[in-house]
């Protein structure tokens, strides 16, 4: 859906430094119309300037931001038709709810009837009618999240930009919130800018995912293909876990040279997948994750992989006395990746 | 020495008692106490002969307060005076802390907030004097600085004590003001922008309403303690009185009236403290 939408907003070159660190080193990425583009990266990687460039929090050093065709490389953040939903929500304790929503409305001038029945719209899409008149200090965190998102999304802006906005939220309510946002994205039509560090979260929400690292795109992808095909051993480790096979101890059990990625659910235990690799190796450790097991196995030649199994309710009584053991190891030569390093 | 260990060890009244003896002692003797002796003082006679203070209940004083035009003029004046001066250094005093909070670097915070209390470090009265000697009428430096502009000192009266007064408690004013700006989040005024706000009025509908009760919390300081002086209005007042200098005639000679019109400024302050309760302020405090 990405890729037939048209440009709205296109990095070309964009560069910022803080002191002698290089927080986003030439940045290039076009972001289309109605998509939900996530930023990830490891904390410093540079995704959160990004963001706030495009907000204009931040001024660049260099390089071009361009919202729907126009230059806004140097337009002031209140000029800019772009809105954004803040980490600490940034909600303003002096008014009451429905007044942090009409604030962008007062500010544009528009009447009295007219701005109380847009925030109301906006106070329903977030699901909080009947809070108008709590104060920040008397919402929860979650609720706090929703007049953020409410705050920003009823100025109908062009893009809406996300800055780690569930990431102070505990893991049941991010989870929650991680469906709504996405329904919402939908509904509204609206581009989403998403900046996180959790990797999980980028991959279920994302249309395309731009993987940071040292203040540059590592890769820029549909979610399946940043997991499934990493461009280089930052995002195969960064994303997910990762088996990388490399090394002479590699080549020996592979037959080729170079680096090759095995995801841990693709590794049979005790098990042969017809025509592929064949091994054996002793477990090391045993983690019961509730649905799975993962087990650590150390191969010969001084490799240890990481294998992932679904549990059934015979196998997960089992699998606590397989430590130790040595078990076969099998996994299908298509599910090798070579990646670069 | 064990068993008195053990007694606070196992009774956490005791153990507070303990700790608060000594700063309840000094709220209530030395600050309700001494109020509760103005208080009677005012209701008592004076031999006017002598002028020593007869123990006998009156309320004369509180009618001559009352009644006399002159003393209710001197009461508006001191309150227009604090007022004033309360103005004066909050309008100094917000850009200085939003600067000092906000705009400066923050490895030069604490040399800006040492600048704004140096003046705290010297005497009141060297300061006073430096005023005088400044705001002199025709051989002051503030005449000399202003009169190519063809203005001349206002000499010594109520507008030098204004000024004085402002010069003295505007530390008072600032520092409760940057406390406020600085804990302000850079978030909020990003968002205000992000939401199509310009700088000015992110600081008025912002930054303004969020810091008030910082700002009324400074206003206790410079208001009350404008009410109480006499000093700087005698060293720069000339003619001017305020209610500190009735006080001050009055002690010698009519010690029950004195206490009378030393309640005002008391009484004022209650006021002034029961009307901004509601902003917040004195959580802040």
């Amino acid at each position: 859906m990405s890729s037939q939408g048209s440009v709205i907003i296109s990095l070309r070159g964009l560069a910022k430094s803080f002191g002698a660190v290089r927080a986003v080193d030439g940045v290039d990425l076009d972001i289309y119309q109605g998509e939900f583009l996530t930023l990830l990266g490891p904390s410093g990687s540079g995704k959160t300037t990004v963001l706030r460039m495009i907000a204009g929090f931040e001024a660049p050093d260099a390089g071009t931001i361009q919202l729907n065709g126009a230059d806004i490389t140097h337009l002031p953040a209140y000029e800019r038709d772009v809105n954004t939903v803040f980490q600490d929500y940034a909600l303003f304790p002096h008014m009451d709810v429905i007044s942090n929503i009409e604030y962008g409305l007062r500010v544009k001038g528009i009447g009295k009837n007219e701005r109380r029945e847009q925030a109301m719209v906006a106070l329903q899409q977030v699901r909080l009618e009947g809070y108008e008149s709590r104060k920040p200090n008397q919402l929860s965190g979650g609720q706090r999240q929703r007049v953020a998102l409410a705050r920003a999304l009823v100025n109908r802006p062009a893009v809406l930009l996300l800055d780690e906005p569930l990431g102070a939220l505990d893991l049941k309510l991010r989870e929650q919130m991680q469906i709504e946002l996405k329904e919402l994205q939908r509904q509204v039509g609206i581009t989403f800018i998403f900046v996180t560090h959790d990797q999980e979260e980028a991959l279920t929400m994302s249309d395309r995912v731009a993987v940071f690292d040292r203040g540059k795109i590592q890769q820029l992808d549909k979610p399946s293909a940043i997991y499934e095909r990493p461009a280089n051993s930052f995002v195969a480790g960064f994303v997910g876990i990762s088996n990388l096979i490399s090394g002479e101890a590699g080549q020996k059990l592979l037959g080729k040279p170079g680096t090759w990625l095995v995801r841990p659910e693709k590794i049979e235990i005790d098990a042969q997948v017809p025509g592929g690799r064949s091994t054996t190796g002793v477990i090391r450790e045993v983690e019961y994750l509730g649905p799975a097991t993962r087990f650590l196995v150390d191969l010969e030649g001084g490799i240890s992989l990481m294998a992932l199994r679904q549990n059934t309710s015979e196998s997960a009584n089992t699998v606590a006395s397989m430590r130790n053991s040595t078990v076969k190891v099998s996994w299908s030569i298509d599910s090798e990746f070579h990646v670069e390093n | 020495m064990t068993n008195t260990r053990r007694y606070f060890h196992s009774h956490v009244k005791a153990r507070i008692a303990a700790l608060l003896s000594l700063p309840i002692a000094w709220l209530g003797v030395l600050y309700i106490g001494s109020l509760a002796a103005l208080f009677i003082t005012s209701i008592w006679k004076i031999d006017t002969f002598t002028s020593k203070v007869v123990r006998e209940f009156t309320l004369s004083n509180f009618i001559d307060v009352l009644t006399d035009k002159a003393y209710f003029n001197v009461t508006m004046r001191t309150v227009g005076v604090a007022i004033a001066v309360t103005i004066i250094c909050a309008v100094l005093a917000i850009p200085m802390a939003f600067f000092i909070a906000r705009v400066a670097k923050p490895k030069s915070r604490p040399v800006l907030i040492a600048l704004v209390i140096t003046p705290l470090w010297a005497s009141y009265l060297v300061k006073i004097y430096a005023w005088r000697t400044m705001m002199a009428p025709d051989s002051g430096f503030l005449n000399w600085l202003i009169s190519p502009l063809g203005l001349s000192s206002p000499g010594f009266g109520m507008v030098a004590v204004i000024i004085g007064l402002s010069y003295l408690w505007l530390p008072y004013m600032v520092l409760p003001i940057y406390a406020g700006m600085e804990k302000l989040p850079d978030s909020i005024i990003d968002a205000s922008a992000d939401l199509g706000a310009k700088p000015g009025r992110t600081f008025l509908k912002v930054i303004l309403p969020i810091t008030w009760p910082a700002i009324i919390a400074g206003s206790l300081f410079t208001f009350s303690l404008s009410l109480g002086d006499y000093i700087t209005v005698q060293i720069l007042g000339g003619t001017f009185q305020m209610l500190g200098n009735v006080v001050y005639q009055n002690f010698a000679l009519n010690l029950p009236f004195a206490a009378a019109v030393a309640l005002i400024p008391v009484i004022v302050m209650f006021i002034y403290l029961g009307s901004v309760r509601k902003t917040g302020a004195l959580d802040n405090l």
